[in-house]
């Protein structure tokens, strides 16, 4: 069900317009910030903070005491001492929890993740980026790729972050060196050949001085790309919400005020809906169609992802907290397991067999790990035999299930495909898990359109179905026609034609992938790659 | 393609956050202390469950020092609204006497405040209570989570936070733990004023700049609500132009001379201000960590 929706397509004089109609409002960009310590990384947020003016006279002044009791900068504003929060974290001078940073500009909102550099807090850098549209990867120029630049990368990528801003910093201490900057660059592209980045945005920073943090620097005529702040405000990144996946719905809260209604209220997860669209009831399947979409301001004639809705049916079918309603004619997977990866959060170690808790959308069930196929390795990526999981280690697993969930891969939607294992004695949260379905899997009856469904995701062309369609028809009949003109036979050509029309999408898929390997290399303004010059 | 602004976002989360408290917990409860990200709070509860009541009563912990005019408009708004009110009042602390003026801001504070709070969260039972705290309004609330667990003494470990990845919120708990939730975690203070712009939604008359009766005192503009405030030597009440940014006990509540009358006036006026708005709180500076300690305490 791929809708594209238009501004008239929701009822006219609707209290809840769905375009920005109030001057304050803006789109949001949500961010996280991976570095060590050492990287500067609480300057940058301190930088940006002051740059965009959110950070208010008395906080300064709280700062400048701050600084001078335990600051690390002999006493000149230590940033660090901003977002370090926790006094634990102020006296050992280490973050240790996320931290959530708000600012606006002119342009957008922007609601940034601070998170610990240090392995031992892996689990707060991941809680970070899984709601993160966009990553600020920190690299000290001087020190080049680190083992923990590999493992940050690893981390915001396994999470679903598609766009990174490789924020090189300190270059004041490499002389704003253009060839140092690219020498960086190269590493990072092939550092990251096998993570999937859609964009990386290499930029020469010096977060201490703000050399291309609000506007270019002078220090970097070489630079040709966007300084930090316009970049945050322009980019178009892979995670805005696409209202043309299939539609999802987990049921939050059955809502009953009286015996006359009976609503489903949640969070529509993917896609989109509208009054009179079919929907199926999982895992029940039973069959129905959307009577009303009912908010406070009234009833709104469709719904898009993001939004709070209540829905009401047209038919009395049974449907409670933890069922999805789901789009008729492309429904997800219903299983009794999946192969997950899982981030281990918790002090003790798990081993196979082992029974939790597991809460996947608003699904709450029991879970058994099956098995453990193998670690990964978050420096090198690559597996590693398997054995009992310790904190902050990642492995592929088997999570078996004791009522069906509905489950999505975690690519393709992070409400379907990504839950949190429960400690039942504890209560801990030990595991994020995060469904991987790109292989067919055995005991699974996925037909072959949820299975292409499940593949990974590629970057998008920009252009859509039917303009896909019409421009491959055309390039089909280019080449057709070139080869006629070239003296091929009209039959030949015909057949050229074809094939290319045929073939020109797969190989550009193909090219696509190829692209993402080389990143900054192609097509800078189709993928909004923004080059560093000379690379 | 068409996008959610972020307010909108912000609208969602927040109405989703209300919704798993209603469906995991058992026994929740607003508590509602009558300022602005109250008035937000409320207003998102009623969205979150409408065309039903939202399933909890408000709550609001009264320390016997709130603007007069805050009693008044909680009363009006919980009849308007057909929300039961519960309010709890520390007779333990009335009975000793204790007050912001002899007893100095902090002990005030945790007796009728923290104290207080944790007696009515214990005397009703209540398994999870809303709050409108905000991370962007101090360092510590910054690292705090949605669900925040607290003990069966209220205390809250910054230690053993639980990761809230996702929309995922783990709110298994043992017998006498209870949660603190923040639908609010995520706004800021102009998010708030912009929302309100927005929905239309009513705050206390005291958030808008008028003549009022004042008294400057260690640095702060103080408004004589009462009587209960006595002039030192040499005070004298003033009568100023001025409104307050947060609404507390209002002998600790400092006001700041404004002329801003309207929502748009109070708008700009935050936009160019160059102090966050808790400057005029005077229980949050006892100490850099101090906000820390006093959630540690139970503080909400």
């Amino acid at each position: 069900m791929a809708y594209a929706f238009a501004e008239q397509d929701f009822a006219p004089g609707a209290p809840a317009p769905l375009v920005a109609s109030h001057a304050s409002e803006k789109a949001l960009l949500r961010f996280i910030t991976c570095g060590s310590v050492d990287d500067g990384k609480s300057t940058l947020i301190g930088r940006m903070l002051l740059d965009a003016r959110a950070i208010a006279e008395d906080q300064i002044a709280a700062l400048d005491r701050d600084s001078k009791k335990f600051g690390t900068q002999n006493g000149a504003l230590d940033f660090a001492l901003l977002v370090d929060g926790l006094a634990a974290e102020r006296e050992q001078g280490i973050t240790i929890d996320v931290a959530y940073r708000y600012f606006r500009t002119d342009k957008r909102a922007f609601i940034v993740a601070d998170t610990p550099g240090h392995e031992q807090y892996t689990r707060n850098m991941a809680t970070g980026a899984s709601t993160a549209d966009l990553a600020i990867l920190l690299i000290d120029a001087r020190k080049g790729i680190l083992p923990q630049t590999r493992r940050h990368a690893f981390i915001v990528s396994m999470l679903g972050v598609r766009d990174v801003a490789l924020a090189i910093n300190k270059m004041d201490l490499v002389d704003y060196s253009e060839a140092r900057f690219n020498e960086i660059v190269a590493a990072f592209h092939d550092m990251a050949r096998e993570l999937n980045f859609r964009t990386v945005a290499p930029l020469p920073i010096s977060a201490l001085n703000g050399d291309n943090i609000a506007a270019l620097s002078e220090r970097t005529p070489w630079f040709l790309g966007e300084a930090l702040l316009p970049l945050l405000e322009n980019i178009e990144t892979a995670c805005a919400q696409d209202h043309e996946e299939p539609f999802r719905f987990p049921v939050q809260w059955v809502n009953r005020p009286d015996l006359d209604f009976r609503g489903f209220s949640g969070w529509v997860a993917a896609g989109a809906i509208r009054v009179g669209d079919e929907i199926v009831s999982l895992p029940s399947g039973k069959a129905s169609r959307v009577h009303r979409i009912v908010t406070q301001d009234g009833d709104l004639d469709a719904a898009l992802a993001g939004q709070s809705v209540t829905l009401t049916l047209a038919d009395e079918i049974d449907a409670s907290r933890g069922d999805v309603l789901v789009a008729a004619e492309k429904r997800p997977q219903v299983a009794s397991q999946a192969r997950a990866r899982l981030l281990w959060t918790a002090e003790t170690d798990m081993h196979p067999g082992a029974s939790y808790i597991v809460k996947l959308g608003a699904r709450t069930a029991n879970a058994t790990v099956a098995d453990i196929h193998h670690l990964i390795d978050i420096h090198t990526f690559a597996p590693a035999a398997a054995r009992p999981i310790r904190l902050n280690e990642i492995a592929l697993a088997t999570v078996r299930f004791d009522r069906p969930m509905i489950i999505g891969d975690y690519c393709d939607n992070r409400d379907l495909g990504g839950f949190i294992l429960i400690d039942r004695i504890t209560n801990e949260t030990v595991a994020f898990g995060l469904i991987d379905r790109r292989p067919a899997q055995e005991n699974e009856e996925a037909s072959e359109g949820e299975r292409a469904a499940a593949r990974p995701q590629r970057p998008r062309s920009r252009l859509r179905p039917p303009a896909r369609l019409a421009s491959a028809l055309f390039s089909g009949f280019c080449v057709g026609a070139g080869a006629v003109a070239l003296g091929a036979s009209p039959a030949t050509g015909l057949l050229l034609g074809f094939a290319d029309a045929l073939l020109r999408p797969f190989a550009r898929s193909v090219y696509a992938d190829h692209r993402l390997n080389r990143a900054n290399a192609a097509a800078p303004s189709e993928e909004r790659l923004d080059s560093g010059g000379g690379i | 393609m068409i996008q959610l602004t972020h307010l909108q976002r912000l609208e969602a989360e927040s109405i989703h956050i209300f919704r798993e408290v209603a469906a995991e917990c058992e026994k929740p409860v607003l508590l509602y202390s009558i300022g602005k990200d109250s008035a937000v709070l409320l207003h998102l509860a009623q969205k979150a469950f409408y065309p039903s009541r939202p399933p909890f009563p408000l709550l609001h912990v009264d320390t016997t020092w709130k603007f007069r005019e805050m009693i008044e408009f909680r009363d009006r708004r919980a009849g308007e609204l057909g929300l039961e009110l519960l309010v709890h009042i520390n007779e333990d602390g009335v009975n000793a006497g204790v007050n912001p003026f002899e007893s100095g801001s902090r002990l005030h504070t945790d007796v009728m405040k923290t104290q207080g709070l944790k007696q009515a969260l214990d005397r009703y039972g209540f398994d999870a209570a809303f709050g409108g705290a905000r991370r962007d309004e101090e360092k510590s609330r910054a690292k705090e989570r949605v669900f925040s667990l607290r003990s069966k003494e209220h205390r809250w470990d910054p230690k053993t936070q639980r990761p809230e990845p996702w929309r995922l919120y783990n709110t298994r708990k043992r017998p006498g733990e209870s949660f603190r939730v923040f639908p609010l975690s995520n706004w800021t203070e102009a998010d708030v004023w912009d929302y309100i712009a927005k929905e239309n939604i009513p705050i206390p008359s005291l958030y808008f700049a008028k003549t009022r009766p004042v008294v400057r005192r260690d640095g702060a503009l103080i408004m004589r609500d009462d009587e209960r405030m006595a002039l030192r030597p040499g005070e004298e009440v003033e009568h100023l132009s001025v409104r307050f940014r947060t609404l507390g006990c209002y002998p600790l509540t400092g006001a700041i001379e404004s002329t801003a009358a309207t929502l748009p006036d109070i708008i700009a006026e935050m936009r160019a201000s160059k102090v966050s708005e808790r400057e005029g709180r005077i229980i949050d500076h006892d100490g850099s960590a101090s906000m820390e300690q006093k959630k540690q305490e139970g503080y909400f």
